[in-house]
């Protein structure tokens, strides 16, 4: 039987509206899954990503830990694909970057509407919350980025089934929307 | 009729015409941004960059000329035109799924059109007063791209002068004639061309966020290369 890829995926600051649109490219995951083996994953319950060939991340980096991953990542996969608004620009979690740190954690836990027992959690367990949120890139070489909220099942299929195949990726234009 | 082209194809002209308004009315798509053709060109934001005759130059600005060939959708030309386009993207807060422009963007649009990826730059997530004083029009000046155009709509068409640009290079900014600089006390109106023009998602209309629904919206319905602006 031929060697199969291993594959690794993670979700950083983000929905999982990236990889819920990997799950939409529908019947061709089955012919996906059986050319590639599963490594850390929302997808599976493997909890430490092992030496990969395609690593895929979601989600901004906003905190200790998604920097600790995305360089584990970056260590450990030989290709890194980006998916999504929040981990090339920050999306949504980069809302918060207009405020300071100090400003988010005060009106989240002490000033917020309907509050009890006002207090900014702080434990050596939490990771903690980066200064703003900052997109994959700036923090790690990426080698392939997919736009979009979320990137279209047709571009990520696009994306994996050519790195599968040995190829280099190329994305129809049509399927290039940031939204 | 004389005749130049672009990307090997014949485009007719007349006389006067700059070589975007010449490829505009062939219906030949040549990327752009702070371009109007209601107005003046303004020639700043440098996506309509073509090569002439083998040098570049900003096609809104560039007379057409008899037997000019020009260097449109090259690779190359493309490329410069990322750069150019990520060095807007991250100078603003451009943070698409957060924006009601999102999908009728001119901004959005060209820069899909022109494959931009992703923006390798640092972002700078500017910090800037929203002004939200006007009962009916909120303005997020952190997508502003200096374009110009809201302040030749205010001056040409409106005939007032409601905004203009102030500071130099990094530092301009978009600022609005009224003694606090606010909005609300300007001579803006609703109706004004200015409101209309945005090419990106500083002019928002409140009470009606979201309306258009994802799918509808005007690029959503045509690529941009197929829009004459509105």
């Amino acid at each position: 039987m031929a060697h199969k890829l291993k594959i690794a995926s993670t979700s950083l600051a983000g929905c999982f509206g990236c990889h819920m649109s990997l799950l939409d490219c529908d019947e061709k995951i089955i012919e996906l899954l059986q050319q590639v083996e599963l490594s850390r994953s929302p997808l599976c319950d493997i909890k430490q990503v092992a030496d990969c060939d395609i690593g895929i991340i979601e989600g901004a980096v906003a905190n200790s830990e998604n920097v600790e991953v995305i360089r584990q990542f970056r260590a450990q996969c030989k290709t890194l694909v980006v998916l999504g608004a929040c981990a090339l620009n920050g999306g949504i979690p980069a809302l918060r970057n207009q405020y300071s740190l100090a400003e988010c954690l005060q009106e989240s836990y002490i000033d917020g509407m309907g509050l009890e027992n006002q207090l900014i959690p702080q434990d050596e367990d939490l990771p903690e919350i980066l200064d703003q949120v900052y997109p994959v890139q700036q923090l790690v070489k990426v080698d392939y980025a997919l736009p979009g909220c979320p990137p279209r099942a047709d571009m990520i299929w696009q994306c994996l089934s050519a790195l599968v195949a040995g190829q280099q990726p190329e994305l129809s234009s049509e399927l290039i929307r940031y939204d | 009729m004389a005749s130049f082209s672009i990307d090997q194809q014949p485009i007719e002209f007349e006389p006067g015409q700059t070589i975007l308004q010449a490829a505009m009315a062939a219906g030949v798509y040549i990327p752009h941004l702070c371009f109007h053709p209601q107005f003046s060109a303004h020639g700043s934001c440098r996506v309509c960059m073509v090569r002439i005759d083998g040098r570049t130059a900003s096609a809104c600005t560039a007379p057409a000329a008899a037997g000019l060939e020009v260097e449109n959708l090259s690779d190359d030309l493309q490329a410069l035109r990322r750069d150019i386009l990520q060095m807007l993207f991250v100078e603003g807060n451009h943070l698409c799924p957060s924006c009601e422009q999102s999908g009728a963007c001119h901004l959005q649009s060209v820069a899909e059109f022109c494959e931009l990826l992703m923006a390798d730059l640092p972002f700078q997530y500017p910090r800037r007063m929203v002004d939200a004083s006007h009962p009916d029009w909120v303005l997020d000046f952190t997508r502003c791209i200096h374009c110009e155009l809201c302040v030749k709509a205010s001056r040409e068409v409106d005939g007032k002068s409601v905004f203009s640009l102030t500071g130099r290079g990094f530092d301009t900014r978009l600022v609005i004639n009224a003694p606090d600089g606010l909005l609300v006390n300007s001579e803006f109106a609703s109706t004004d061309r200015a409101a209309s023009v945005c090419p990106v998602g500083v002019f928002l209309p409140k009470h009606q966020g979201f309306k258009t629904p994802i799918g509808q919206r005007k690029y959503d319905r045509h690529s941009i290369e197929q829009i004459t602006e509105e």
